[in-house]
């Protein structure tokens, strides 16, 4: 192929654009930071012993560093789930439902084929999880694609009927016979294995490949520039002959797919049972991060590093400094203000 | 700069304009323009598309701020930096994209527009101003019609009436008609004459010669970013524009004449088709038709007579309730939009920006969308842009049109976005094309190139559905004309057998019994 006149260019441009989104970015957790001091002082804490304690215990050992990989996990794959219906205009925030559906699932398999070896039983449990996620979001979908209802209200009322489904199940037949609120522990075959002698599990690198993989898709193939032209115009898009209503239904259904994997990896990976309410809003926080990093597959894996960082980083903080973990949630809505109202001081996003 | 002497030789220019310059990335816009607007006087700047003709005018407006320039207001510097400076200097412009909110009344969005307007409005008191004002100007209007339910012609109304009665003096007005039909032309011509007599300057953004040679006091004519001549009426002629604006002798259009083949399978047959009303769309009722290859069919009728429904219903976007459509011989009634166009269905649709492109697409981009199988490989996984890219340029240099290949789509401007699309849309030897008001927004040169596409493609043996609302354009071209109003076909006929003046009838429904079937 010859190389395309504005490679070179387009190259420069997108490392101009990585330095200026860092910049950017940059400024905005340090304002946020700054705002969260202020908090810390008035409530009669020191903040710069605070957040010694928060990158010290996050960054300062392999342990803390693992913890954050932990927390970090589930978010990619959530956050995935946001972003890739949020690229043809679709608004996605059914993700906490998707994932509950797709643990149900995928915790189905794990009960019903508990004899089967890890090797046929992981790959079935994933299918199942994103099976759940995907028929979660298909209702959604259809309603969409046919005009009836708009996707936002439908995913968003479909979360709390989620962990309804899940509950029925765990308390009336799968509980195990000590417990009322959870299944029994899974059998090691039916557990992601973990990296490194950490807690750290397989669903880190799936996410990661995912998210490669919806770059090189949105950025290369055939699908990524009808799906950029659907989000772009869709009026256009579906008169210049892209089946818009495919992959209005299509696209949901893959990102309930994914939303159901990384429920799948919670039970599977993480917990190693199934607990009646085992998710506190990591479907949100996809939602928060997605947004935060506009649907871009690299600012995914960043925002969930740091908002894994603060979250696990809070933990601590609870022990060393006395301040309610609650505080921490502070913090990420400061974050979250300062992105939305993106204040005029800082270097602003150049018109793509 | 040949200097000229205003005809009220005493008078001091309203407004100066010296030395502006604007450069937007890639383009420059203005380059060192100077340009006086007097009082009493009806100025028409006339450029082709992107000659930068808007851009100075927005400059002037405070929408855009120039790099280099000045603006002098009866001789003093006046600094505009926002819309709201240049009304309080009476400074108005009609946009090309009108600024009205359709939920609003009429009296509601012209009072919103007042810089004084009282915490409690009322409403009555602008109602009277605006009837007073608009019986003056014959500018009639309902002020406590809803803007929603106007026609386009009575929203520029309303857009004038806003600039009038917040006091500007001087009123700017970017191509307005574009989006008017003949009469409503003569119409506006009229209200800017009376506005004229009173005192009022107005600026004319315009490429249509005949409009400017028929009101115009004073022309500016602009190439490229540049004044390539300010002339008086008296010097003006169409030839002396044309060259000003084009720097060369435009080249004619050869209509040759040729019977169109009936006897050939038809490129498109409707049999009896209908469709649903849907909101305020205006159902197709009973259309028969057929296009045969190598013919121009040509639409006339009034704006929402159903040509936007006739063309979406060939294209597969509205759904046939009764009836056939038949592509070649082979029955297509139920397929998508992709298998229409697969069996080399072309589509130019009214509005380019809306329809047709991705705004945040480059050119190239936005040239794939329409065949992303046929540039796909590996299966889909990879995209071949150098096909699109050849395919993009020999289409192109065919139309003689340049076009940015890389550019976004959404920097481009009205006149070079409908390039961009009719160019996609005759990249791939087009059967069927169905174009509607193909040359709106297109300078003269752009004009005649794109109705030679057309010509082309016929000669090549393609059936041709043209709607325009130019009735000259219709009779130029089309082998067939027929007549669309209220969704129904009540003429057809070709072009030597009629005139315009029975066209018009047809198009206003005089006869009674359709009347009273309507």
């Amino acid at each position: 192929m010859r190389p395309q006149p504005d490679l070179a260019e387009r190259a420069k441009s997108a490392s101009a654009r990585a330095v200026g989104g860092l910049l950017r970015y940059g400024s905005m957790a340090v304002m946020a930071f700054l705002l969260f001091g202020v908090i810390l002082l008035v409530s009669g804490k020191n903040p710069i012993g605070a957040y010694r304690d928060l990158f010290s215990s996050t960054l300062g050992s392999a342990r803390g560093f693992s913890e954050v990989l932990v927390a970090m996990t589930p978010m990619l794959l959530t956050a995935l789930a946001v972003a890739l219906p949020s690229r043809i205009g679709l608004i996605n925030v059914g993700v906490e439902g998707q994932l509950y559906m797709g643990a149900c699932f995928a915790t189905w398999g794990a009960l019903t084929f508990s004899d089967l070896p890890a090797w046929v039983l992981l790959p079935g449990m994933a299918l199942l999880g994103m099976i759940g996620g995907g028929l979660w979001a298909l209702i959604p979908g259809v309603l969409r694609a046919h005009g009836l209802v708009n996707e936002t209200i439908t995913t968003l009322l479909l979360n709390s009927v989620a962990p309804m489904v899940v509950s029925f199940f765990v308390f009336g037949y799968w509980h195990s016979p000590m417990d009322t609120n959870k299944t029994a522990n899974f059998v090691p075959s039916a557990r992601l294995p973990t990296l490194f002698d950490t807690r750290v599990d397989l669903s880190l690198i799936i996410g990661l490949v995912l998210l490669g993989l919806f770059w090189f898709v949105m950025r290369s193939t055939r699908w990524g520039l009808e799906m950029r032209a659907i989000g772009g115009n869709p009026q256009a898009a579906l008169r210049n002959g892209i089946p818009t209503r495919v992959y209005v239904i299509s696209v949901l259904c893959i990102g309930g797919a994914v939303a159901g994997l990384a429920g799948m990896a919670q039970v599977s990976g993480f917990y190693g049972v199934l607990l009646a309410n085992f998710s506190r809003g990591i479907g949100f926080m996809g939602f928060l991060i997605s947004w935060l990093a506009g649907g871009n597959p690299l600012g995914i894996v960043l925002t969930s590093f740091a908002v894994a960082m603060i979250t696990s980083g809070g933990n601590l903080l609870q022990l060393t400094r006395d301040v309610p973990y609650a505080v921490i949630n502070i913090l990420l809505a400061f974050t979250l203000f300062v992105v939305l109202a993106r204040p005029r001081v800082l270097p602003r996003r150049k018109a793509a | 700069m040949p200097s000229v002497s205003p005809p009220q030789a005493a008078t001091q220019p309203m407004i100066s304009l010296r030395g502006i310059s604007k450069t937007f990335p890639g383009v420059i816009a203005n380059d060192e323009i100077d340009l006086d607007i007097h009082r009493s006087e009806i100025h028409a700047i006339l450029g082709e598309n992107g000659a930068g003709k808007s851009t100075l005018m927005k400059i002037l407006y405070g929408f855009y701020r120039a790099d280099s320039g000045q603006i002098f207001l009866d001789g003093r510097p006046l600094s505009v930096h926002s819309p709201n400076d240049a009304l309080a200097a009476k400074v108005g412009m009609v946009f090309q994209d009108f600024t009205l909110i359709p939920a609003f009344s009429v009296a509601e969005n012209i009072a919103l527009f007042q810089r004084d307007l009282d915490p409690v409005m009322r409403l009555k008191d602008v109602s009277r101003r605006i009837q007073a004002i608009s019986s003056r100007y014959s500018l009639t209007i309902d002020p406590s019609a809803r803007v929603s339910e106007l026609s386009i012609g009575e929203q520029q109304k309303a857009e004038i009436l806003k600039l009038l009665i917040s006091d500007a003096r001087l009123l700017i007005l970017d191509e307005p008609t574009r989006v008017l039909a003949p009469h409503e032309i003569e119409a506006l011509l009229g209200v800017l004459r009376n506005l004229r007599s009173d005192g009022y300057a107005i600026v004319l953004i315009t490429h249509k010669l005949r409009e400017v040679l028929e009101c115009a006091d004073r022309i500016t004519v602009l190439r490229r970013g540049r004044v390539s001549g300010s002339l008086i009426r008296r010097e003006a002629d169409e030839a002396r524009l044309l060259s000003l604006m084009f720097g060369k002798e435009l080249p004619g259009l050869d209509v040759e004449d040729r019977p169109a083949v009936e006897a050939n399978l038809p490129a498109l047959e409707l049999r009896g088709v209908s469709t649903a009303a849907d909101g305020t769309q205006t159902a197709l009722k009973d259309i028969d038709l057929r296009i045969y290859p190598g013919e121009i069919v040509g639409v006339a009728g009034v704006s929402g007579n159903g040509q936007r429904e006739l063309a979406d219903l060939i294209l597969g976007m509205k759904a046939c309730v009764a009836g056939s459509k038949i592509v070649f011989g082979e029955e297509v009634t139920r397929e998508s939009i992709r298998s229409i166009r697969e069996r080399g269905v072309c589509f130019v649709p009214e509005n380019p920006l809306v329809m047709a492109s991705v705004p945040f697409m480059s050119v190239l981009e936005n040239m794939a969308l329409t065949r992303t199988r046929r540039y796909a490989r590996l299966g889909g996984l990879r995209i071949d842009w150098r096909a699109v890219s050849e395919d993009f340029l020999r289409s192109s240099s065919t139309l003689g049109f340049s076009l940015p290949a890389h550019a976004m789509a959404r920097s481009l401007s009205g006149g070079n976005l409908q390039r961009m699309v009719i160019i996609r849309e005759t990249a791939q030897a087009p059967r069927l094309i169905v174009a509607s008001y193909l040359t709106r927004g297109l300078d003269a040169q752009s004009t005649i190139a794109a109705r030679r596409a057309l010509l082309q493609a016929r000669r090549n043996g393609a059936g041709v559905l043209l709607i325009s609302e130019d009735l000259e354009e219709l009779f130029t071209i089309s082998d067939r004309m027929i007549v669309l109003r209220g969704g129904r076909i009540v003429a057809s006929f070709r072009p030597d057998e009629t005139d315009s003046f029975r066209v018009g009838l047809f198009m206003t429904g005089t006869e009674i019994q359709h009347a009273a079937t309507a």
